[in-house]
């Protein structure tokens, strides 16, 4: 059978992406394709195209590699326009030639509107669509002071964003009285307006353009209804899309009253031969101008070509976004205006500038709509209600209240089956229950087997939520498997190395797991070393397991410099070592801050900066501090006894005491003490991992504490301990937990998962029930007999440095580290 | 200096191929990050070294554009299901050695280039 000729205009994401599904499908055994291209880049991720100005080149915003065309045996004609379909013939026509074809796709996609305003193409008056727009913007703002974007809808505002970037004097003008019409509503568009006002952006709202003119101080002058006028070097429309329908409508494919090419559920269009995807067709009166429901037009698209049943059924439009750092929500009908008899629920909160709505169903059971400014974490949840109709508690406002107001989360059973849990792949939970009743036994087969959280990722909390859930009540024992790497819980990894006394990860999964290993299970493994051995982590051996952090024994920023925590012991400090914190600070332009742990935390270093930085702290006797570690932080002290009056130990010495014991350990998570003076409790050790508190009789010992996310009051575990003891209980405790908890658990998760709880650890630590306490106490030993300040180790040896270059073949430093000053100190730009 | 490099290679056999560093600036198991003159200005190479292993080294972009920031030779390298990554530092996505990949997210990719020993010296292949 000879092949038919498949053409596709448009290389934009929906035609891209049809590519990519023809391609899966196999369909390139039955069509020769050509696809077209206006512009001259290969399809490219236009949603992310505002990052072109944030540093990211054509070449990684592309959406496929270079040869991914040719590799496929598929024709792709870039910066080649069609300029007309001849149906009769069957062919389409270009400048540079004439092609048949069997089959056809529009993909073209949509422009930007330019209300034809008088002026309107002057020059420097531009739009925000293609990468060359953003090359002609950045062109002309080289020239201009300032800039107005017309439209202060979602694209208006991104596109003012950018502006700002480009150092513009940034104004928004837009026709409707509020910001983002389409999405929120009046309080809404206030609370916008106000927050995007405070980064320095004008907002004219409710102003319509009558002309553009020669301008006295600036480029242009902007003429407005009431007369007044508006100055700027540069103007940019972002006045809504209009499908491009040109050429269908040329060739007399009907089109919808507003223009857009018409297509069924199958995506064709009223010729059969021809079908429509993406932003330029209309669909029950309908363009959806986002991507998702594009693509899956482009997976209908390739089913009616190869003959499959699936049908369009349109597309949800809510949409979740962060415009200038501002979170903005809309789910459903978020004004109410599609259902009049509608009830509204609203809470605004003008000082955290926090503003939310709920439309809910007449009878008060039903999530119609739900508008969202300013936190965006309530989003998924009314998603939820809305998107499976479930029934609303009693008091629907409790969703929109503050969440310490405890609004009921919803757990996974009390979803229905028809409940969406992936909306980029429609993944339903029922799907989620067949694929498991069909065999698929852990969340990697669930992914695989119905592609759900392999699109944006958004829903990979809930659905693994979901599916142990569903694993459970099925009586299945949920992997607890550490990775993919190994099939062991990080206990039983902790046993296997103690037991084996293995050094090393590399034969640690030569022996007991398989492959290269992963983010998870490295880092895993290089702590129980840590805690087991206490080899330096800088060891070769040990540096490809380590997180960042402490690969390089700082913190690593936003902008990937690094922050330098030097040890403060107990919060104590000499005026000499200060003014040496203050000096490396000045020296090199580190942005110096006290953090919430009583010490000194220098910002901004570059990677290459750090052995210079440490070198003049541990020649001023300061140690690393282990911020980056998953170690002992701080043990936080109050004045004590010294100075305080009401103090009754010294609660400044024993927590140095502790602080130099420990230093180093490596465990689980982060562990945190604190040591009060007495029952007033300024360290606040009641919410430490270890909290220790002075009384007439010595130390009582509290354990268990978190600050935190989910903060947690540590419980009494001993009273009225003597130094000795104190010290005897800790080391028990804390070696315990290194040996029993999982990875990434605190001490305080660890405690509520222990079966038997505090009573158990009560007959461990201080019965000595398990008959542990020798060991527990002599592997602490080791530990601490092993300690050595791993920036001190590093820097004696040149072979350990040659991993802080920035760059190994040249010294200059990275470019895109910005900086700018902010209350005399220097800040990420 | 990069740019004595790039001369360097230049007047070898193989305009494309630049010499970007020796075998001894490599580290084992985990990457180190190069400058590479490409026709468009100066590039940020991660370079994975994974000694026995089938490939044993990769070359792709030091910027994260999820993170935004130029990072990528500091993450940890490993394999998802057989295919190697590296994990971003920063938000800890995973990119495909081979290919550029963001295992999480589809429409991410960083860019990649050929590279080889030659010796001692390791060579990238300047790619359009
Ligand atoms: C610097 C500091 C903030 C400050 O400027 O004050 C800070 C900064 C960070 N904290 Fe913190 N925390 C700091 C004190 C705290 C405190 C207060 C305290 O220690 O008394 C808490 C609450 C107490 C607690 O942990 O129980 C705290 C609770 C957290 C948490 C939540 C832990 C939890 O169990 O819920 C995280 C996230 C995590 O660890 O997973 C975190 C994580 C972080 C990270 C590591 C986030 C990151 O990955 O980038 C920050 C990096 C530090 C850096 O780059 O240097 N930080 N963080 C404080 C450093 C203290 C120090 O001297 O070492
Ligand atoms: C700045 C910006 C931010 C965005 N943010 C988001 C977001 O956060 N979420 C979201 O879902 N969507 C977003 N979008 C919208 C999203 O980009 C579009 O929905 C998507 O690109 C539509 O894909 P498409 O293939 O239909 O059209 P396009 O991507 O526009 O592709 C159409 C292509 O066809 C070409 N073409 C047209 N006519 C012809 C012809 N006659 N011959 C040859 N080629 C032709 C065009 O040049 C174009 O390259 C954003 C858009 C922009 C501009
Ligand atoms: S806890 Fe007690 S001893 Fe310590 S500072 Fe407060 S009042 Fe003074
Ligand atoms: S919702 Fe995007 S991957 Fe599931």
């Amino acid at each position: 059978m000879s092949k038919q000729r498949l053409i596709v205009i448009g290389n934009g994401m929906v035609g891209h992406h049809m590519v990519e599904q023809l391609i899966e499908r196999n369909a390139t055994e039955r069509f020769d394709i050509i696809v077209f291209g206006e512009e001259r880049h290969r399809a490219y991720d236009r949603v992310h195209l505002s990052e072109y100005f944030a540093g990211r080149d054509a070449q990684s915003l592309a959406m496929c590699d270079a040869d991914f065309y040719a590799a496929n045996g598929i024709e792709l004609r870039l910066n080649e326009a069609v300029t007309a379909i001849d149906r009769d013939a069957s062919q389409v026509i270009s400048d540079q030639g004439t092609y048949s074809y069997d089959r056809l796709v529009l993909a073209t996609g949509s422009y930007p509107f330019v209300p034809p305003i008088p002026g309107g193409d002057r020059p420097n008056c531009l739009v925000y669509r293609t990468l060359d727009d953003l090359d002609a913007i950045r062109a002309a703002a080289e020239n201009a002071n300032t800039g107005v974007v017309v439209g202060g809808g979602l694209l208006g505002l991104e596109a003012a964003n950018a502006l700002r970037g480009l150092n513009l004097d940034t104004a928004v003008v837009e026709f409707a009285p509020r910001l983002m019409p389409m999405q929120v509503d009046t309080e809404g568009g206030e609370l916008l307006r106000e927050k995007i006002e405070d980064l320095g952006v004008q907002v004219l709202t409710g102003r319509a353009t009558q002309e553009i003119v020669d301008g006295e101080t600036s480029f242009h002058r902007m003429v407005f209804q009431d007369d007044k006028v508006l100055e700027t070097d540069l103007i940019v429309f972002s006045a809504g899309i209009r499908p491009r329908d040109e050429l269908a409508r040329d060739c007399k494919l009907e089109l919808g009253e507003r223009g857009g090419i018409v297509i069924d559920d199958k995506c064709l269009t009223s010729d059969p031969a021809i079908l429509a995807i993406g932003e330029c067709a209309l669909w029950n009166n309908s363009i959806f101008g986002l991507v998702a429901p594009g693509y899956q037009m482009a997976k209908v698209a390739v089913d009616t070509l190869t003959e499959g049943e699936t049908t369009f059924r349109g597309a949800d439009m809510s949409t979740k976004l962060k415009l200038m750092g501002v979170d903005v929500g809309a789910i459903g009908d978020a004004h109410g205006d599609r259902s009049p008899s509608a009830r509204m629920f609203r809470y605004l909160d003008e000082i955290k500038q926090e503003y939310r709505k709920l439309v809910v169903s007449s009878d008060g059971k039903k999530l119609l709509g739900a508008m969202l400014v300013g936190d965006n974490s309530y989003y998924d949840t009314l998603m939820q209600y809305y998107s499976n109709g479930l029934e609303l508690p009693a008091d629907p406002a409790s969703l929109i209240l503050p969440s310490s107001e405890g609004a009921p989360t919803l757990g996974p059973d009390a979803l229905p089956d028809t409940a969406s849990i992936c909306s980029c792949h429609n993944v339903t939970k029922g799907a989620i229950c067949a694929a498991i009743d069909a065999g698929a036994a852990d969340l990697a087969a669930v992914k695989g087997e119905t592609k759900a959280s392999t699109g944006c990722g958004g829903c990979a909390a809930l659905l693994k939520s979901v599916v142990d859930s569903e694993l459970e009540a099925r009586g299945v024992e949920v992997d607890q498997s550490i990775c993919e790497h190994f099939a062991h819980t990080r206990q039983e990894l902790y046993s296997i190395v103690r037991v084996e006394g293995i050094k090393t990860f590399s034969e640690l999964i030569k022996k007991h797991g398989h492959g290269l290993g992963c983010d998870i299970c490295k880092p895993a493994v290089a702590s129980i070393l840590a805690s087991c051995f206490n080899e330096p982590i800088t060891n070769a051996a040990h540096v490809p397991l380590q997180d960042t952090n402490d690969t390089f024994m700082a913190n690593m920023q936003k902008n990937g410099t690094y922050s330098i925590v030097p040890r403060i012991p107990g919060g104590e400090i000499t005026p000499d070592k200060l003014l040496v914190l203050g000096q490396v600070g000045k020296k090199y332009d580190l942005y110096t801050k006290i953090t919430g742990g009583q010490r000194i935390d220098l910002f901004g270093a570059r990677l290459e900066q750090l052995p210079d930085i440490w070198q003049e702290l541990i020649d001023a006797g300061f140690e690393t501090g282990h911020a980056y570690g998953k170690s002992l932080r701080t043990v936080k002290s109050c004045v004590g006894s010294t100075w305080c009056r009401y103090g009754v130990q010294d609660s400044v010495g024993m927590a140095i005491q502790l602080e130099n014991r420990y230093k180093g350990l490596r465990s689980p998570h982060k562990i945190k003490f604190a040591v009060s003076g007495c029952t007033r409790e300024c360290a606040e050790a009641q919410s430490k991992d270890v909290g220790v508190i002075a009384t007439e009789n010595g130390w009582n010992l509290y354990v268990c504490g978190n600050g935190g996310m989910r903060p947690r009051h540590a419980e009494l575990l001993a009273t009225d301990l003597d130094d000795e003891t104190l010290v005897k209980y800790i080391d028990r405790f804390l070696m315990f937990y290194v040996r029993t908890a999982d990875r990434l658990q605190r001490t305080s998760v660890w405690r509520e998962n222990l079966e038997g709880g505090l009573d158990y650890i009560k007959d461990v630590v201080i019965n000595d029930s398990l008959g542990l306490a020798e060991d527990l106490e002599s592997q602490m030993q080791t530990v601490i007999d092993n300690y050595e300040c791993e920036w001190a180790n590093a820097i004696k040896d040149p072979e350990k440095l040659k991993r802080f270059r920035s760059f190994v073949n040249d010294q200059r430093p990275d470019p895109d580290i910005i900086v700018t000053e902010e209350r005399g100190q220097l800040r990420p730009a | 200096m990069s740019t004595a490099t790039a001369l360097k290679s230049k007047t070898g056999t193989d305009v494309n191929w630049q010499a970007l560093c020796t075998w001894a600036d490599l580290v084992e198991f985990s990457g180190v990050a190069a400058w590479l003159e490409t026709e468009t200005g100066p590039a940020q190479v991660a370079l994975f070294y994974i000694p026995g292993y089938e490939t044993e080294l990769f070359a792709v972009d030091n910027h994260d554009p999820l993170g935004k920031a130029n990072v990528i030779a500091r993450g940890i390298i490993g394999d998802v299901k057989g295919e190697p990554v590296v994990a971003s530092p920063l938000y800890k996505q995973h990119y495909r050695l081979k290919d550029g990949r963001c295992v999480e997210d589809d429409s991410v990719k960083l860019r990649t280039w050929p590279v080889r020993f030659d010796g001692d010296q390791v060579m990238v292949k300047l790619s359009h």
